[in-house]
């Protein structure tokens, strides 16, 4: 099938970028949308350009580390789908797609399509311990957990950081990543003890990245890989509400992020 | 990349109210205040139906309360105050979360109604103002002389300019609008989510808003269909 890419292309962050259009002639039906720009890669490469960079690991959907906008939707048409598993059939012979790099304060672009998303790792590391006793494996049911508490665990927890969420919504909040992170542990009686200083440190470190704020819209929920629900995020509002009544015994500290590379946009 | 780390404000109040997820807690309850008085007032309206005697005396009734008139307008005023402080606020962050935009990005999952919050709340804003000088303080009158105490009087005779009617019908129609959002809306803002019953209230919420939208242009309709006189 014939395709015609349109592609963010930026050498660096403090460059001027701009989209440039690569007519594709053989493109086989049954490649990933990243396999497509392999091989796009490779025709680049063959007559000496610089090849489209892309973030990429697993290539099964599990690891987070690919994703961009393909006309305008994070991760492309497909519903609960990386761009690594969405194969090219789904678009139309002669199509034009649209390739765009997640655009976000807190995501500072390093080049093409590959931006920076350490600021999930600091709000992940804002998150803290949880306690969990060492030595042998503990007795399977010591703590009963109902397989409804189980589920919902789960459906947080599968979470893979892609940052499709983030780009989708039109306020660049990390609402749903930070919702999901809080939540796989906050409904499991394991991660109850540290629920209240885990959501409030959660919280002000998305704060700190300079995300924007949930407006319940539900963008996010609709592009994430993992379809994760907007329930999360209503399990981090009350956490926050709940701990933000206690007293708390230790001072919050949050991580200050200084890029390197951070555009200079303002 | 350097990393220093930051002492927040310790004061849990400042904590709250400089936190997004802080703000939007406070535009949730200022936002349950002000449907609540949206309710209260369209039940109020209504009684214009039974005549010019029993929403005048409503009227009196409403006057004579006094100081708890009183205290229920600087409910409702800082309500409405710190409604849009927050809003105002967090605008501004979101705007400053996407410095650079994109050149497509298409909407996928979310409704009409809480794509347009933005729009919809400054006009309903202005329309309430309109209607605060129109028919409480009697400041602008488009039709006969406002006279004060005449409730049934000052909405008839404003409802019988067309451009009042139109201005009221359209203003409702976008409060619908906000409110078909904003009440299932403020129940995630305060973590109240469950997988069954989100969907009830998200259709609750539609219907809310629909009976509010019915209930408050079923007046000026009346009144240019000649139904009330």
């Amino acid at each position: 099938m014939k395709l015609t890419l349109k592609v963010w292309r930026q050498k660096s962050p403090g460059e001027k970028g701009a989209f440039v259009t690569y007519p594709m002639d053989n493109v086989n039906p049954d490649m990933s949308m990243l396999e497509c720009l392999d091989v796009l890669n490779e025709s680049l490469s063959a007559r000496g350009e610089e090849p489209v960079a892309f973030e990429h690991d697993c290539r099964e959907g599990i690891c987070g580390s690919c994703g961009f906008m393909i006309n305008g939707v994070a991760h492309g048409p497909e519903r609960a789908t990386t761009v690594c598993q969405l194969t090219m059939r789904h678009f139309k012979d002669g199509e034009e797609l649209l390739i765009e790099p997640w655009r976000a304060y807190s995501f500072p672009l390093i080049k093409d399509l590959v931006v920076d998303r350490r600021a999930f790792d600091r709000i992940i590391a804002a998150g803290g311990y949880v306690s969990v006793s060492t030595g042998n494996a503990p007795e399977a049911n010591g703590i009963p957990v109902g397989k409804e508490v189980a589920d919902r665990a789960m459906d947080a927890a599968a979470c893979i950081g892609c940052g499709a969420c983030v780009a989708a919504c039109p306020n660049a909040a990390a609402a749903l990543f930070t919702g999901a992170k809080v939540a796989h542990l906050s409904v499991l009686p394991q991660g109850k003890v540290e629920a209240n200083r885990r959501a409030l440190a959660m919280v002000a470190q998305m704060n700190e990245e300079g995300f924007g704020n949930c407006t319940n819209i539900g963008e996010c929920t609709g592009v994430c890989p993992k379809s994760i629900p907007l329930e999360v995020i209503a399990r981090m509002n009350r956490d926050f509400l709940r701990a933000s009544f206690k007293r708390r015994e230790e001072p919050l500290a949050t991580i200050t992020p200084v890029y390197d590379w951070k555009e200079k946009t303002e | 990349m350097s990393t220093t780390a930051v002492n927040l404000r310790q004061s849990r109040a400042a904590a709250f109210w400089y936190s997004n997820t802080g703000k939007k807690i406070v535009m949730a309850v200022t936002g349950a205040i002000l449907f609540i008085f949206v309710i209260g007032h369209m039940l109020g309206n209504l009684q214009i139906f039974q005549g010019p005697e029993r929403i005048n005396s409503y009227g009196r009734f409403l006057h004579n309360l006094g100081e708890i008139l009183w205290a229920e307008r600087i409910v409702l005023l800082s309500a409405v105050v710190l409604h849009i402080i927050a809003t105002v606020q967090l605008a501004l962050r979101n705007k400053a979360a996407r410095p650079i935009g994109y050149s497509r990005r298409d909407a996928i999952n979310s409704s009409y109604a809480s794509r347009t919050m933005y729009w919809s709340g400054p006009i309903v804003l202005a329309f309430v103002i309109f209607h605060l000088l129109h028919l409480t303080a009697g400041m602008i009158v488009p039709g006969a002389a406002f006279i004060e105490g005449d409730v049934y009087h000052n909405v008839v005779s404003g409802f019988q300019v067309w451009w009042v009617s139109a201005w009221y019908i359209l203003a409702v129609c976008l409060l619908g609008l906000h409110l078909r959002h904003g009440i299932w809306s403020m129940f995630q803002s305060v973590g109240v989510n469950h997988p069954r019953y989100m969907p009830l209230l998200k259709q609750a919420a539609m219907w809310i808003a629909a009976v509010i939208v019915l209930g408050y242009i079923s007046i000026p309709i009346s009144v240019l269909l000649g139904l009330v006189k």
